[in-house]
């Protein structure tokens, strides 16, 4: 294939399960996970004569959702019915929203390589989810499970603005990171509360007209999501490229062999029959309502991003990473707040660096962080002080990971305090330019190398804690004659 | 036999137990319904052991007014403990493991259950004969249908197997039969009485309703079905009402509008002869009358049947075998255990609607149908509330003509869905309409008097129903050889 030649086109369909503890239309509970059918009530198994009633909560957070992205909220909207037959979709149908979803027009700004890029949302719409069919261990039977009908889903649906599988995932992310951020969504993407359909097509480079969309369905991670585009859109190319026409059709990605393969044709497409559910009032929503959820929304990744840069002073690489997810905000000011000089850099540096390879390397959730924003304050203020070099911080951090205390009793317990006094330095100095009187040699004689062994050998003899801006500063002086 | 006032006045005084009653109503279905076939399902224990217990409540003075008085559940109802079948093969083998909202009241109100009525299959017939357990026979002549769909609760009442019955409503489904069978019934307005655990045939129509000799027997079972039930999002949240209350008013001043449509080309000279001489007595008792038009009126078949059929075919999409219900013995794959399955659990006329409502909600027809049958409902409505300017209360015949025999209609739906030609607007309005008797005809058969009445005026109707009752016999008059 000519890469330059083809421009991939992508939309993404996100299915975000909502956060609320009962169903979208029934009081039975939607925690992940319980015995097949224990958390189906008679509503979810659809038994003759049962009705919906709409969960508020489900509509709380699709109004959170729509303030979030700027997007319109219809006052106005209406549940429908999508018909059609599967063992796991008790009723015969799905209650969702088509005509008129809660939510049109809105979007998000992701990061690209240059930049900034603007993703249009074209609707988010409440649904309610389908159960799960088991097709293992049933001896050719099928078992079917609905502790998940009912559950309740918004699906976000973008605009086709997305030109490559990278930036489908940053949109991915991002969106990820906004329903998580504002709590509507656990986005606990292995329980499948974030799912992920991707429609991707492709067309010569400076087409104006889409070429025809084949969609992936549920793509249940970034990896898979980033995989199943580039293998998709590498597949329509050469399929063109020799000749062939594309179809529309539903297909599915196999992380396994990395291909996607044909789920059903356009022609095998269901005609969903929708009209308005007539066990189900169209939404009436109240301005107040809608007020007071604005008000109460929380300061959103973007303008955090935004203020970061503008009066912390950071990167725009540093607010990205910062803002990556709310608990990584929310640590981070935490720790600035508690420094007691203001450093955002340094700030900045420790959650991005020690404190988050910590966390990694244990897979832990910086929420949850064994040493709090309040302790590293304390360890980073010891540095501030010029208790502790850098290096000395890193030994203390470890130590206060490893649950011996705070930064103050480490320091005390293992004698880890910065030698400071210009005295004990400059004799330390001393023993080391008597041992070590080649170095000095080659050092007065121009090699510059010399003298960072030299400071190397200072550091070593104070077993670490001499303070190396004094180190340096001290021995240059000696050296130089300066003394 | 005897009112439910007298009925209740018996059981105040301590003249009869509820045992005693409900022995005596088994015994009379014991002896008439293997003629009538009126009930689906008698369970005569689990009705004394109700009896038992209201008598139980009564002797601890915690009843109420009704405690102890029985009554039949059109077998549409869910009972706990009770086979519910909806008239249905499909549902031949159903057990419901819960109580409809309308089965817990009466429950709550002390009255034991005498059985389960026959009824169309899923509601959908006018003459009761597409039952899955076999046609009605009406109290007045064996050979002639007693209406539908709420035939068994019809004919039971007016064989007095049961002092009252619940029915429901969904395009005449109270008022036809009880015109048919010379009681009277009311559907209330839409919302009124709760449609949780009531089976789904079309949604936005379906409402139940009390079926019993006579109107003040309506207002006393209304009181105990009516009332607001949160699992129910189309029910509506109003103060609870005494639906006596004006039933000894006087009817001067009442201003009765006759629509000229009802009294053209269709009707049968003995049913206009017989509602237009209970308008004459209604004058005298000091009701004024004026000429109304509902211009539409015409259009309402037409309406309903792509209306009612399109939300039948999705709420009959649950009965697919997989969870209750009929299941085909045999099958080869998924769509073969739906096609099977459904193919022996529905009758002809259910098929008939389903594939009707799959039709007009199909992709390309949705307009056509759906939409313009929408609007056309609009029309309708529209008809009414201009009628309701001018008059208190509409008045007209409840059916074209009197019971029909067995096998008369069935090989023609058109002419059998004609049967409900002055009924169906009022689904459509959501109107409250009542059906009593007011005469028989040339050959001794009822003749029903249809009462419509604005939104809410349930207590209106009762009470113009009421005062003609006071004066007339009708209600009162019993097949020939059932006293």
């Amino acid at each position: 294939m000519n890469g330059a030649r083809w421009e991939t086109v992508i939309g993404l369909e996100v299915h975000a399960q909502l956060s609320t503890r009962s169903k979208i239309f029934s009081g039975a509970a939607t925690a992940f996970g319980a015995a097949p059918n224990t958390q189906a009530c008679a509503v979810d198994l659809a038994l003759p004569g049962v009705l919906p009633v709409l969960n508020r909560g489900a509509v709380e957070r699709a109004i959170r959702f729509a303030l979030a992205i700027g997007a319109r909220i219809n006052r106005i909207n209406v549940f429908d019915r999508k018909n059609y037959f599967y063992p796991d979709l008790p009723k015969g149908y799905q209650i969702s929203q088509f005509a008129l979803p809660i939510v049109e027009a809105g979007a998000l700004t992701i990061g690209v390589d240059d930049g900034e890029k603007v993703i249009r949302i074209t609707r988010a719409h409440l649904e309610e989810d389908a159960g799960k069919s088991l097709h293992e261990d049933y001896h050719g039977m099928t078992g079917i499970d609905l502790n998940r009908a009912g559950t309740p889903l918004l699906e976000i649906v973008s605009e086709p603005d997305m030109r490559s599988a990278k930036e489908a995932v940053a949109y991915a992310r991002a969106l990820h990171t906004l329903v998580t951020w504002i709590g509507i969504c656990d986005g606990n993407m292995q329980e499948g509360s974030f799912r992920v359909d991707a429609n991707v097509s492709v067309r010569p480079v400076g087409q104006r007209e889409f070429g025809t969309r084949r969609e992936i369905k549920n793509l249940n991670s970034f990896r898979f999501l980033e995989q199943a585009i580039d293998y998709e859109a590498r597949w329509q190319i050469e399929r063109i490229e020799d000749g062939h026409a594309i179809e529309q059709a539903t297909v599915l990605f196999d992380p396994d062999s990395g291909e996607t393969r044909m789920m059903r044709s356009k022609e095998e497409a269901h005609d969903y029959r929708y009209f308005p559910d007539p066990d189900l009032l169209p939404v009436k929503l109240d301005e107040d309502w809608i007020e007071q959820l604005r008000s109460a929304l929380p300061e959103l990744p973007a303008q955090k991003r935004a203020r970061y840069q503008a009066d912390l002073g950071l990167s725009a690489y540093d607010a990205g990473a910062l803002t990556a997810s709310r608990a990584t905000a929310e640590y981070f000011e935490a720790l600035l707040a508690a420094l007691p000089q203001a450093d955002a850099k340094l700030a900045a540096n420790w959650v991005m660096g020690d404190l988050s390879a910590a966390l990694n390397k244990v897979e832990r959730d910086i929420a949850d962080s064994p040493v709090a924003p309040a302790a590293l304050a304390s360890l980073l203020g010891r540095v501030q002080d010029g208790t502790l070099s850098g290096k000395l911080a890193k030994q203390v951090f470890e130590a206060m990971w490893a649950g011996e205390g705070d930064a103050d009793t480490i320091i005390a317990a293992r004698g880890l305090r910065q030698l400071s006094d210009s005295g004990a330095i400059e004799a330390l100095i001393d023993e080391v330019m008597a041992a070590n009187a080649k170095s000095v040699e080659e050092f007065r004689a121009g090699k510059e190398k010399a003298f960072n062994a030299l400071v190397g050998q200072v550091m070593k003899a104070s077993k670490g804690k001499a303070n190396p801006a004094q180190v340096n500063a001290l021995l240059r002086r000696k050296l130089t004659g300066m003394d | 036999m005897t009112t439910l006032t007298e009925l209740a006045a018996l059981l105040a005084t301590g003249k009869t137990s509820s045992v005693e009653l409900c022995q005596d109503y088994l015994a009379r279905i014991a002896a008439w319904n293997p003629t009538l076939n009126a009930f689906i399902t008698v369970d005569a224990e689990r009705t004394l052991s109700e009896a038992r217990a209201a008598d139980a409540l009564r002797a601890q003075g915690r009843g109420g007014a009704l405690t102890g008085v029985p009554i039949a559940h059109k077998d549409i109802f869910c009972a706990e403990g009770w086979r519910t079948t909806c008239g249905s093969r499909m549902l031949a083998n159903f057990t419901a493991p819960y109580d409809a909202s309308v089965i817990e009241r009466c429950k709550a109100a002390g009255m034991p259950c005498l059985g389960k009525t026959n009824m169309d299959e899923f509601a959908m017939g006018s003459s009761n004969e597409t039952s899955f357990f076999g046609p009605v026979r009406n109290p007045w002549d064996v050979e002639r249908v007693p209406g539908g769909s709420s035939g068994g609760s019809a004919a039971a009442v007016a064989a007095r197997m049961a002092p009252a019955a619940t029915g429901t409503d969904t395009g005449g489904s109270i008022r036809q039969p009880a015109a048919l069978t010379g009681i009277t019934g009311l559907k209330p307005s839409y919302g009124v009485v709760s449609r949780y655990g009531m089976i789904a045939f079309a949604s936005s129509l379906d409402q139940g309703g009390p079926m019993a000799p006579g109107a003040e027997d309506c207002a006393l079972l209304l009181n105990v079905m009516a009332g607001f039930d949160a699992r129910d999002s189309t029910s509506l949240e109003r103060a609870p009402e005494d639906y006596t209350r004006d039933l000894a008013r006087p009817l001067t001043g009442v201003r009765i509008g006759l629509p000229r449509e009802f009294f053209g080309a269709g009707l049968s000279a003995d049913t206009a002869r017989a509602v237009l001489a209970a308008v004459e007595e209604l004058r005298r008792q000091g009701a004024e009358t004026v000429d109304v038009s509902l211009p539409n009126s015409g259009l309402s078949v037409a309406a309903y049947y792509v209306l009612a059929p399109a939300e039948a075919s999705s709420n009959l999409s649950r009965y697919d075998g997989v969870r209750y219900g009929h299941r085909a013995a045999e099958y080869r794959d998924l769509t073969d255990l739906y096609e099977r399955t459904r193919a022996e659990g529905f009758g002809t006329e259910v098929k008939r609607r389903i594939m009707i409502g799959t039709y007009v909600l199909s992709h390309g027809y949705y307009d056509a149908y759906y939409l313009q049958a929408q609007k056309l409902r609009r029309l309708i409505a529209r008809d009414f509330e201009q009628a309701f300017r001018q008059c208190d209360v509409i008045l007209g015949p409840t059916a074209p003509a009197t019971a029909f025999r067995l096998g008369e209609k069935t090989a023609d739906p058109v002419a059998m869905y004609l049967s409900d030609i002055y009924t169906i607007a009022v689904n459509l309005a959501g109107l409250p309409g009542l059906s009593l008797p007011c005469g028989f005809d040339t050959a001794g058969l009822p003749i029903g008097l249809q009462l419509i009445g604005d939104y809410f005026t349930e207590a209106r109707l009762l009470n113009v129903a009421h005062q003609y009752q006071c004066i007339t016999d009708w209600h009162r008059r019993l097949p020939a050889g059932m006293s």
